[in-house]
């Protein structure tokens, strides 16, 4: 809301604020008045007002004596202390998971017999008996088929631990389903394009409950340990928002206040990246970037208070027994050659182009859930996706361990020490150079075998996270693609390195590359790749960049991240402009008016007002000749949000606005509370009452509900004017008049399927208000 | 109900991170060496549990598999590292996690198999207003009878039951408009 405090605002009246003059202290106050119902949309400018009132009774009312002085102190200082309580309970939330995932993601495979709650890693952890082969190894920690049948290698064995696994999966992801199903179908999904739309102004009651939090806390890790290809970033920040929320109900100056608690809402969004990715900057960028709609600067330093938190609390539960916050550290600080641009800029062509490819796929594939047979079957589609990942998974040692662990092993570089497939080079047995500084080296078989081996997780991945993304199961985006480019960039990197190794004397080489020198590090390859995938998915730009550092370390590789990260958003923003984050949005037809889109067309607000030239006219009350009766009618007949007030039907000149819930809620508490309200009753909107002959019932006062200062604007205001008023100042409707007769209405509905029309998109897909 | 909840992540979240000020396990602690192949010394693992300062290469690497003038050699290419976990925090994570995790699956199959059942031997198949050839069971199918049949004692069980009425109802709409008719997270 920052551009609104240059646009000189009309002040709202008291009576419309409930904190009112002493004529109406003596009226009786409307229950609700000023609530939302479900899948509507706030009055930005209301809750604006509301705050700013609230803020100055307390302040004027804090001289009076020291407990009021003391009130306010506390009124002031509530928003750190629920950015406090966020970051602690989210931090916590992300270390359970984290330890759960680890957890049960082993339990497919085996499980530890002196202790069972240990992952494999932990169960080996004090083991003396490892070797330097088999690292891994350790007598404590058994596969099923070595409990079962006491043997541990041969084709039995291995048929049996494949035939465990896929049970697993299947029982994991079943549980996760049913849970979903059964009690909060809000849980499924990612979460981003809901939260997006709600701190735009949307109301979606339950979203963030608690049953809503309980549910996707333990039905992701359910999930995440099933073997999909999903990941948890997403839903994470579902999770942290879900906190937010659960703390504003706390403290009424955020409960009461819907705008207020969006402040809350993007600070807990800022949470949630920062335990997801261990980034506590780059959450706070991402909810700037990604997330919020409107993000005063009072909201950033809050945000980036309760990322802090949360990073420290999630740091000291040590879910990774190292003190590092994710698993991606990485340790290598070798430089990197100019001339290693040009992969660096085709890795980013490649994510674009993955990006968009991703997003038609998935679109289409949730389109078809939503309209045909497919989406009747949740739990059975689960099932199936769930059996067809196992089976496929497990034969391939990349895509059998979690994805996260996959992640970790592409981006860090071989050393002398590492044993697995990837890093079997041929070493030079004099070599005597300490750690980092290993120089290039040929390939043995085992990188040959990795290297088809990658190529076939790849093919993969990118065609089953297309099926998987959207399932009726918390499902996040961000690992996923963060796999593929990571595979994508291992794999060029790995063909560089042999390049410069055997054709050192080429031209490209000469200059960077000599012979015994460490050159190309595919590890860096591997993040480049991951960060040009994620980019081109989401088109995120410097939060990405910031969260890639964060995320390695690796501060020298801000260049080429940044280079990947550029070329991706380009290569993707020429085939389509929307994200996967708005794709959904548009899928779904949230009301959602993007910042980002230009409108440049030359429309007036004639051509988009309501009625049209052949609907029938605007339903329009008036000053004070309309009846309890004729304004239920209204209310029953229609379905508008809202209806003008004008002084006379003759007339046409504007008063005011009133809300539908207002009005009906008022009625009815007029009804009930007030004697001699009946039905031919006349509704008045004006300070006094009209003059009626005495034989008349008692007239109905509605002055409260009626907004005084509705927005207007003239019918020849471009609609490039009328999209940006309604996009900085947050507004829902927005009145047409000419030399001051009232002849229209345009609402955001209409706004959205205007601009949508005029892109040559389906209007009609827009459903809310 | 809403203050009880946050009172109960509150003390999860504190309990959680209490879990691991408490006395730290000596096992907890160690220092990991790998050594790669050097000449004719195969490669090995050496691990102790010690504190991060003795965490070097002539600490833990016992015995020392080369001679005197080798030592440097050798432990230049060793390479140690220093872990800490906390197994009680594990330990109780896992255990709240899975008791969580088992109490929702027995309210679940309450829910789905056992309350319909009881349900209809109380009142009798013609209440029920779900019809029986529905395959997929809707739970909290007849929240809308049982809600106005109980409006008479206002005493603290019917409290009880009239919130998870209504509870059943808003879960009842939200998985029609999630799952029927895929209006919303589609």
């Amino acid at each position: 809301m920052a551009a609104a405090e240059g646009v000189s605002l009309p002040t709202p009246t008291e009576e419309m604020n409930g904190a009112g003059t002493l004529m109406d202290f003596l009226d009786e106050p409307f229950p609700d008045v000023g609530t939302y119902e479900d899948f509507h949309t706030i009055d930005w400018l209301r809750e604006k007002s509301r705050d700013t009132d609230r803020h100055r009774k307390i302040t004027s009312k804090s001289k009076e004596s020291i407990w009021e002085l003391i009130k306010s102190l506390l009124d002031a200082w509530s928003g750190w202390v629920v950015m406090l309580l966020i970051g602690l309970l989210s931090g916590s939330l992300a270390g359970v998971i984290d330890l759960a995932v680890d957890w049960m993601t082993d339990l497919k495979e085996g499980v530890c017999l002196s202790a069972f709650w240990y992952s494999h890693e932990q169960c080996c952890w004090t083991s003396n008996q490892t070797t330097f082969a088999d690292r891994d190894k350790c007598p404590q920690w058994q596969k099923w088929a070595e409990l079962m049948t006491g043997h541990a290698e041969g084709a039995g064995a291995y048929l049996l631990n494949y035939f465990l696994y896929i049970l697993w999966a299947l029982l994991f992801s079943f549980l996760a389903v049913s849970l979903v199903r059964v009690f909060a179908p809000y849980a499924c999904g990612s979460g981003i394009p809901e939260i997006k739309t709600i701190l735009s102004g949307f109301i979606i009651r339950g979203y963030l409950g608690k049953w809503t939090l309980l549910i996707k806390t333990v039905t992701l890790v359910l999930a995440v340990s099933s073997g999909l290809s999903l990941g948890k970033e997403g839903p994470l920040v579902h999770v942290a928002c879900c906190c937010g929320n659960l703390f504003c109900s706390l403290f009424s100056k955020y409960s009461k206040n819907e705008g207020k608690r969006r402040e809350v809402l993007s600070a807990a969004a800022a949470a949630g990246v920062s335990v997801a990715f261990g980034a506590p900057i780059g959450g706070v960028l991402f909810s700037l970037e990604e997330v919020s709609y409107y993000f005063p600067l009072k909201t950033l330093w809050r945000s980036f208070f309760a990322a802090l938190v949360a990073a420290f609390t999630l740091r000291s539960i040590n879910p990774f027994g190292n003190s590092r916050l994710v698993l991606f550290y990485v340790e290598y600080h070798t430089p990197w050659y100019m001339a290693e641009l040009v992969p660096f800029i085709l890795l980013g062509v490649f994510g674009g182009l993955w990006g968009t490819l991703f997003i038609r796929a998935n679109i289409a594939w949730c389109r078809r859930r939503k309209t045909t047979q497919l989406g009747k079957y949740p739990v059975l589609e689960v099932i199936i996706v769930t059996g067809i990942t196992a089976l496929l998974a497990y034969p391939n040692p990349y895509t059998r361990r979690s994805t996260s662990e996959l992640i970790s092993e592409l981006f860090n570089d071989c050393g002398a020490l590492e044993s697995s497939q990837l890093c079997d080079y041929y070493n030079n047995p004099n070599m005597s150079r300490p750690v980092d500084d290993i120089p290039d080296r040929p390939a043995g078989p085992g990188v040959y075998n990795a290297m088809w081996q990658l190529t076939l997780a790849l093919i993969f991945k990118i065609v089953i996270t297309i099926f998987t993304f959207g399932m009726k199961i918390p499902s996040g985006l961000f690992i996923p693609s963060m796999a593929v480019g990571a595979i994508a960039g291992r794999i060029v990197g790995i063909a560089v390195e042999q390049m410069a190794y055997h054709h050192h004397d080429w031209i490209i080489f000469k200059n960077w590359c000599r012979p015994g020198a460490d050159c190309v590090t595919p590890g860096l390859y591997a993040m480049v790749g991951a960060a040009a995938c994620l980019g081109g998915v989401t088109r995120m730009t410097v939060s990405l960049v910031v969260i890639m550092f964060e995320l390695t370390g690796g501060l020298e590789y801000i260049v080429p991240l940044m280079a990947a990260a550029v070329t991706s958003k380009w290569v993707a923003d020429a085939f389509g402009k929307e994200g996967i984050y708005e794709s959904h949005i548009q899928l779904n037809g949230y009301p959602y008016l993007d910042v980002r889109d230009e409108f440049t067309h030359r429309t007036l607000a004639t051509d988009v007002m309501r009625p049209r030239r052949n609907d029938p006219p605007l339903a329009v009350l008036t000053q004070d000749s309309t009846t309890v009766e004729d304004v239920e009618t209204l209310i029953k007949d229609t379905d508008y949000n809202g209806f003008p007030v004008v002084v006379s039907r003759e007339s046409e000149r504007l008063i005011g606005f009133v809300q539908r819930r207002d009005l009906t809620l008022a009625i009815k508490n007029a009804r009930q509370k007030q004697d001699g309200v009946v039905s031919s009753s006349v509704v008045y909107f004006t300070e006094d009452a009209p003059q009626l002959p005495a034989s008349n019932p008692q007239p109905l006062k509605l002055r409260r509900v009626l907004n005084l200062s509705p927005f207007t604007v003239t019918d020849h205001t471009p609609m490039e004017t009328v999209v940006d008023i309604f996009r900085k100042l947050g507004l829902r409707q927005c009145l047409v008049t000419r030399s001051g007769r009232l002849l229209g209405i345009i609402t955001k509905k209409d706004v959205l399927r205007h601009m949508a029309q005029m892109m040559n998109q389906d209007p009609e897909s827009i459903m809310f208000n | 109900m809403k203050f009880l909840f946050g009172v109960e992540a509150l003390c999860l979240a504190c309990f959680v991170l209490l879990s691991q000020v408490s006395a730290k396990n000596s096992e907890d602690i160690r220092c990991k060496c790998i050594c790669p192949p050097y000449r004719d010394v195969e490669g090995q693992i050496y691990k102790q549990n010690v504190s991060l300062k003795d965490c070097t290469c002539l600490h833990v690497v016992v015995p020392m598999p080369v001679d005197g003038k080798d030592v440097e050699a050798y432990c230049l290419r060793c390479e140690c590292k220093y872990e800490e976990r906390s197994s009680g925090t594990i330990k109780v994570t896992i255990i709240i996690y899975l008791s969580i995790l088992g109490l929702l699956l027995l309210y679940m199959v309450y829910l789905t198999l056992l309350e319909p059942m009881l349900k209809r031997r109380l009142f009798g198949h013609s209440q029920l207003i779900q019809s029986d050839d529905d395959v997929d069971q809707q739970p909290f199918a007849n929240a809308h009878n049982v809600l106005s049949r109980s409006h008479s004692r206002p005493n603290m069980l019917n409290k009880v039951e009239h919130a998870q009425q209504r509870w059943r109802r808003q879960v009842q709409e939200q998985r029609k408009s999630v799952f029927d008719r895929h209006v919303v997270l589609s």
